[in-house]
């Protein structure tokens, strides 16, 4: 989800950090209403936010990941076996079925917010 | 026949090369479990590689020279050499028991000939029938590794050595003695050097070549006796002209004779010459008794190669299984490297077919001598000799007996790059055998091409093309090349460009950050496979620390954060410990660290103490701790230079020869922080008991008396290999200097991910060109990999310290970037053996649905 996601405003969103502590294609994590989330900011600028959790390894560890891009697609892999993901839908891209859940996340006075998820993972 | 038929027993005598082909190509072909195969050996070593046992002089040692592959259906019986065979009983003899079998094939090899040479036997005469005459002390033979063994423990403090025999096996023999420094001679009755092999004027060539090597050839002369001392020390060799040869030690190399006594023994028909006479299948005069390999005399004929020896071998599996094969005829070609001195042999080298015409070639300057041997039209290839350079031998072996593939003298002026043979690839017949050790032919070859091999290690493992001699893998790779088949060096999707052309690329434009080469070099935004890679290449050439900047968003997530994640997500702390000596002090503060963070410690194998547990927003105060302590990053979370490990040396150990524990030291503290393609390990052994196990390293140092010997290229883990000898009784100022071109020209050259076995393998001309670019700066580029390593040594600065100087560096190692006082709850610990280790709860990872077990159809 990207910035430009229409705000419904039922949502609630939690302040992560401000932009600037976001660097390129380098990811941090949050606590967002009890659950781990992975913000990541790629080279041009979008943001984008999934579970923490690797669903494969299960370690709490996306956020560790490197960014990059397969096609089009921008990506982050697993930091742990490598497993590629794609950030836009939480999709994995080398294991089908396997998906990270994805979250909310915008740019507004300069914060990143993110919000709770809307739709349950699509995990295994 | 099937499976649930009784099992039929086949005994195999003789576990040499051809008993092993031949094991290993029935079972093969046995899928059935028709046979049930027991081996009786005389050695007690298990087959090995007698082609190329002079290498154990070179440095490789008995491990790397083993052709055995355990095979649980194979009954393996070392050291029990067979005494008897009872033919009517149909069983064998031997110390331990007696053997029944339904088959019986007798792979026993052949034994040295010694002539009855005055002086030679501890008795009066030899035991001219028997196989193992009692030389005595001093007179040696050259056939098993036991023999090299004892050569190379007698010739330790003595000056000269003396060679019974100019062929092939005296040359080798000669070899030996010279590089276990005996000044050597070599008497040969013959009037040439390798008479069976090459004519009158090559035979001239290889006395230049010898002679130039100080080895003294004595041609045209024989030996008449081996003389002692008075203090029965060998004294020296008389000669047929009455000349006096001093010699403090003698190898006989008079030719082999096949170890027929059990055949004979049994009333089995031998060949005129001696040999187990057996027919075109290769079966005796008795049904169920075969013979294979030098013992056999097919038809008559012995073969002593290892050719038609499995060859041979081949014949007998596939009659066993019911098969039709019948022994093809030999080809008697060799090619070799003698002496440093390239010479082959193929075909009718000698001229010997009526009408055959001579095409030679000799070139004074370069040395080099080539003769073919054409039919009476000139249209047909028979044979021919070359030496000094054999480039063209491949092609012209595979040719002989058809069209020749060129012009005469294109095929013989030294090709220089090997062009000129590649055109001959091409015009070469299906038919023609390119692997004559194992008889692969051009047509196998092109199928397993177009079935899918790319690359000469798989055409080596779908054919077994190349896998003896070796001698055809030049032909292998021109013929992957002329299919058409081009590897993609690509990194990945980001970059057409191999690491090394990266490298220079990097290097070259003075790039500094990943988004400029991708912009320019490369497309899209990189990946976990190209971004490393290009943070190590700007960490080997200098660029600063390595999360400065755009650097940091490369960097795996353990250079990241300066340590090793684990499967929890926690990450393990390894500080340097050079050599693996450590104070009390330093010992206490890290087990007080370890306790103080509740750490899981345990001790590596590089000789450090790795601190397991630690989440990411504790690893800034542990090290904090560490580094006031005096400790540095130990670089085990990059691909660079990890430990130098080294056992106690001469300090403390009673046997240690040179200070292997300073100079560990020194080389970790001098290549510490270097990042490179790949981890490097390093050791250094204090004397040849290896305690340190060196060979196992990347860069091994053994000490000698003298100095320091150097291995490269070894490594442990899932291929294990062995590091192989570069330098002998190096001063540290050498191995120093060779040691960092080694490591800058692998930081240049190698790909990703390879670590430095892999690369001297792919690398044309292997170690030999290794030393030519690293000793006698061959590429001219030395300066320049001196100074590259001269600026890591100046520059380095250590991690951890930079890291703690730095507040916005330390920002990263942050829980939750919204909540840094909570640590990740999702880490718990449980105790295990009263350490710490990861709670993994209902978190343990899922199976990707690999198989649990190997199954085995029944």
């Amino acid at each position: 989800m990207t910035l430009d996601t229409t705000i419904n405003d039922d949502v609630s969103w939690t302040p992560v950090c401000p932009y600037p502590r976001l660097e390129p294609e380098r990811g941090v994590a949050a606590l967002i209403d009890g659950e781990q989330v992975a913000v990541f900011r790629t080279y041009d600028g979008r943001l984008f936010a999934i579970g923490q959790q690797d669903p494969i390894a299960k370690a709490y560890v996306m956020a560790r990941g490197i960014v990059g891009s397969r096609g089009e697609i921008p990506t982050v892999a697993s930091p742990l076996h490598k497993q590629v993901y794609d950030l836009r839908t939480g999709d994995c891209l080398d294991v089908p079925g396997v998906a990270v859940p994805t979250y909310p996340v915008r740019l507004r006075d300069g914060l990143v917010e993110v919000a709770p998820r809307q739709r349950p993972a699509g995990d295994s | 026949m099937t499976g649930s038929s009784v099992r039929q027993r086949l005994v195999v005598v003789g576990n040499g090369m051809v008993g092993q082909r031949f094991v290993e190509a029935l079972r093969s072909r046995d899928t059935d479990g028709r046979w049930q195969v027991t081996v009786l050996a005389e050695e007690g070593r298990p087959a090995y590689d007698r082609v190329r046992l002079s290498a154990f002089f070179d440095g490789v040692d008995a491990d790397e020279l083993s052709l055995h592959r355990p095979d649980d259906g194979v009954d393996l019986r070392l050291g029990e050499p067979v005494v008897a065979i009872d033919r009517a009983a149909r069983r064998v003899v031997t110390g331990g028991g007696e053997y029944p079998y339904d088959a019986l094939v007798l792979a026993t090899g052949s034994y040295p000939f010694v002539p009855p040479i005055d002086g030679a036997y501890v008795a009066d005469g030899p035991d001219a029938l028997g196989p193992t005459p009692s030389l005595r002390s001093g007179v040696f033979v050259y056939r098993t590794l036991d023999d090299l063994t004892a050569i190379r423990d007698f010739a330790k403090g003595r000056r000269t050595g003396a060679v019974v025999g100019g062929g092939l096996l005296g040359l080798e023999a000669a070899n030996a003695l010279r590089l276990l420094g005996l000044a050597t001679s070599v008497v040969e009755f013959a009037p040439r050097l390798m008479p069976v092999q090459v004519d009158e004027a090559g035979g001239a060539m290889l006395r230049r070549y010898v002679e130039e090597l100080g080895v003294v050839p004595h041609l045209g002369v024989a030996t008449t006796a081996i003389r002692s001392r008075p203090d029965g020390e060998l004294a020296g060799l008389t000669l047929s002209d009455g000349s006096w040869l001093p010699t403090d030690l003698v190898v006989v190399a008079a030719g082999i004779r096949p170890r027929d006594e059990l055949a004979r023994d049994a009333g089995l028909a031998l060949g005129e010459r001696g040999g187990i006479r057996v027919d075109e299948t290769c079966r005796s005069a008795d049904e169920r008794i075969w013979a294979i390999g030098e013992c056999a005399a097919v038809e008559g004929t012995c073969y002593g190669l290892v050719a038609p020896g499995y060859a041979m071998a081949e014949v007998v599996a596939d009659r066993l299984v019911g098969g039709s094969a019948t022994f093809p005829g030999a080809d008697l070609s060799t090619k070799l490297k003698l002496l440093g001195v390239d010479v082959a042999s193929f075909g009718d080298a000698h001229g010997r077919t009526p009408g055959c015409l001579d095409v030679t070639f000799t070139d004074p300057a370069t040395r080099v001598y080539a003769k073919l041997v054409l039919s009476d039209d000139a249209q047909t290839l028979l044979g021919g000799v070359l030496v000094g350079d054999v480039t063209a031998y491949p092609t012209l072996r595979a040719s002989v007996g058809g069209a020749l593939p060129g012009p005469p003298l294109a095929l013989l002026a030294p090709a220089g790059d090997g062009t000129g043979t590649g055109s001959g690839i091409a015009a070469l017949p299906g038919s023609a055998q390119v692997c004559s050790c194992n008889a692969v032919t051009k047509d196998q070859l092109v199928g397993a091409i177009a079935e899918g091999c790319t690359d000469v290690p798989g055409l080596k493992a779908c054919t077994r093309a190349g896998t003896s001699c070796g001698s055809c893998v030049p032909m292998l790779k021109q013929l992957l090349a002329v299919s058409g088949v081009s590897l993609s060096k690509a990194l990945c999707e980001h970059f057409d460009h191999s690491r090394q052309e990266l490298f220079e690329i990097v290097r070259v434009r003075q790039i500094r950050t990943f988004s400029r080469l991708v912009a320019e070099h490369g497309r899209g935004r990189g990946c976990d496979i190209c971004k490393p890679a290009v943070a190590s290449i700007l960490a080997s050439l200098g660029n600063g620390y390595v999360l400065d900047g755009e650097q940091a968003s490369l960097q795996d997530t353990n250079d990241h954060f300066l340590a090793n994640i684990q499967r929890d997500g926690t990450y393990s702390v390894v500080p340097r410990i050079p050599g693996g000596e450590i104070t009390p002090e330093k010992l206490i503060v890290i087990g007080e660290v370890a306790r103080d963070f509740n750490l899981y410690t345990k001790i590596t194998g590089g000789q450090r103490i790795d601190l397991f547990g630690a989440r990411v927003e504790q690893l800034p105060q542990i090290w904090r701790r560490l580094v006031d302590a005096g400790f540095e990053s130990g670089h085990a979370y990059g691909k660079a230079l990890r430990t130098v490990k080294s056992c106690v040396g001469s300090t403390w150990c009673r046997y240690g020869v040179q200070d292997s524990v300073g100079l560990a030291v020194a080389l970790e503290l001098r290549y510490r922080g270097l990042r490179a393609p790949h981890k490097i390990k390093s050791a250094v052994s204090g004397c040849a008991r290896e305690c340190a196990e060196a060979r196992s390293k990347d860069f091994g140092i053994i000490a000698t008396d003298n100095g320091w010997n150097l291995y490269l290229g070894g490594n442990g883990g899932f291929r294990p290999r062995h590091a192989e000898l570069f330098g002998q009784d190096l001063s540290t100022e050498d191995l120093v200097r060779y040691v960092d071109r080694f490591l800058m020209f692998y930081i240049r050259t190698a790909d990703r991910l390879q670590r430095t076995a892999a690369w001297i393998e792919a690398m044309e001309g292997g170690l030999e060109h290794l030393r030519a670019v690293i000793v006698d700066d061959s590429l001219g580029l030395c300066a320049e990999l001196d100074a590259a390593m001269a600026r890591h040594v100046g520059s380095y600065s250590d991690e951890w310290r930079d890291t703690l100087a730095d507040p916005d560096r330390l920002r990263r190692f942050t829980s939750f970037v919204n909540a840094p006082d909570v640590p990740d709850p999702s880490i718990t610990f449980e105790v295990e053996r009263g350490q710490p280790v990861p709670a993994l709860g209902d978190r343990r990872p899922v199976t990707l649905g690999l198989p649990t077990t190997m199954g085995v159809p029944s």
